[in-house]
């Protein structure tokens, strides 16, 4: 078959709009060089889940906080802060800094395995 | 803050704990069970070749191995005297692992509780000099007699790189040897299944330089003592009942159901070897250890606010 090269041009333009339709449009959520594997590993070792139930973790299913699945596209971390990544660092380090009345303690994580923790917990997206 | 590591990790990796002795009594079990295998497959070996032979093996063989003589000698004789000359050389082997105290010989009370260990660190004479939980602290290079007891149904001690496995039954008292050549951690575990959460039942045992252990059981005999920064968490201990189930030595705090909480901050893990021990998962597990271990006998706290459940995370984690 013999292509011309409008029908290329068209072909080309309809897998773009496919493919933007396939996308959802994901908010600024980037963590430069962060380690989502590396976070879930701090994850487990730091016991998140004796109060939360987190997919990747099979036990303990903590019912004290939130579920963390779909984390990814929530629109707000613990009901009250905008989910957005420095957001996200500052409230896994030092909940009770940004909401005082969380039963969440400070996490003793350094400010770069938060950024790990950050980039595991949007991986947790619904799909 | 205690490091973070759950018990179950120190029975975790490879060499599997059980072929990886750390100290003179778990060394002659390993060894048995080698010895064990060996024979096993000897016999098994023998046992093949034999039917090979009598399955495809000249006529004259086949007819040997025909009479009655095999039945008696291959049936009888052979498992008689292999079978007592194990158990022979495996009693002999492991002899000194559960024999009475020596005089002198360190003695550690060990009660098995639903679904929990309750130690105790006795003197000469068998008096009760420090209670602790879920956590067996021991002096490297010696022997230490464990008085193994139990409170409710029966469980069974296994720490399988530094000892055997035994029964802790009700009215008895058992006595298990263990001996750690080298400072460390040691995961154990209860072996008998006991009820609900039995599987999440362990322990560490903490082996440290005979210097160090010294060191550790002054501090251990040390009351509470709390930073002042914690004294609300105190207050909210105290105001939720905690101490009718709980001591912290130095305070109002004098039940005895649960877990002696004195030095709780101290310890490595939490709910009897199961989670890492830091402030986030001691506020978990008073909110709702239900959730974590179900069935245990510690009932959730749904009435305690976010700030007073981070406050008594806090005084526990002080705890140290």
């Amino acid at each position: 078959v013999q292509w011309k090269s409008d029908q290329i041009v068209i072909a080309l333009l309809a897998l773009t709009l496919l493919s933007a339709c396939a996308e959802k449009p994901d908010p600024p959520r980037a963590l430069g060089g962060a380690d989502a594997g590396h976070g879930l590993i701090l994850v487990r070792t730091h016991g998140c889940a004796a109060c939360h139930q987190i997919p990747g973790v099979d036990w303990p299913r903590g019912q004290v906080g939130g579920p963390l699945r779909g984390f990814a596209d929530r629109g707000l971390i613990a009901g009250r802060l905008p989910n957005q990544p420095d957001t996200l660092v500052a409230w896994l380090r030092d909940p009770p800094a940004l909401s005082p009345q969380t039963a969440m303690p400070a996490s003793g994580l350094s400010s770069a395995e938060a950024r790990d923790v950050a980039a595991f917990l949007y991986t947790l997206d619904e799909r | 803050m205690s490091a973070e590591r759950a018990a179950p990790d120190s029975l975790r990796g490879w060499p599997p704990p059980v072929l990886d002795p750390a100290g003179p009594f778990a060394a002659p079990l390993h060894l048995l069970t080698w010895v064990l295998v060996g024979v096993v497959v000897l016999v098994m070996l023998v046992v093949l070749l034999t039917l090979g032979v009598a399955l495809f093996g000249p006529r004259a063989w086949r007819k040997a191995l025909g009479g009655e003589r095999l039945v008696w000698i291959g049936g009888m004789g052979f498992p008689v005297v292999v079978l007592s000359a194990l158990l022979v050389y495996g009693l002999t082997l492991t002899a000194r692992l559960s024999d009475a105290p020596r005089p002198g010989e360190m003695l550690i009370r060990v009660t098995g509780e639903m679904w929990w260990w309750r130690v105790a660190y006795l003197d000469a004479a068998g008096r009760e000099t420090l209670q602790d939980a879920n956590e067996i602290h021991i002096p490297t290079g010696q022997p230490v007699a464990l008085e193994l007891e139990s409170s409710d149904v029966i469980h069974s001690l296994w720490i399988p790189r530094l000892g055997g496995k035994l029964d802790m039954i009700p009215g008895r008292r058992n006595i298990l040897r263990l001996q750690a050549d080298r400072p460390g951690e040691y995961g154990g575990q209860c072996a008998e299944f006991c009820g609900g959460p039995h599987a999440l039942m362990a322990l560490i045992v903490v082996a440290h330089d005979p210097a160090e252990f010294a060191a550790w059981r002054a501090r251990s005999l040390q009351p509470a003592a709390p930073q002042p920064i914690v004294t609300g968490g105190a207050r909210v201990f105290g105001r939720a009942g905690c101490g009718a189930c709980h001591t912290v030595r130095g305070t109002d705090a004098t039940g005895l159901a649960g877990p002696d909480l004195t030095h709780v901050g101290a310890r490595r893990t939490l709910g009897a070897g199961v989670l890492p021990n830091n402030p986030g998962t001691l506020a978990g597990w008073v909110s709702n250890s239900q959730a974590i271990k179900p069935g245990n006998r510690m009932p959730a706290y749904p009435v305690l606010s976010g700030q007073d459940l981070r406050a008594v995370a806090a005084y526990l984690d002080s705890l140290e």
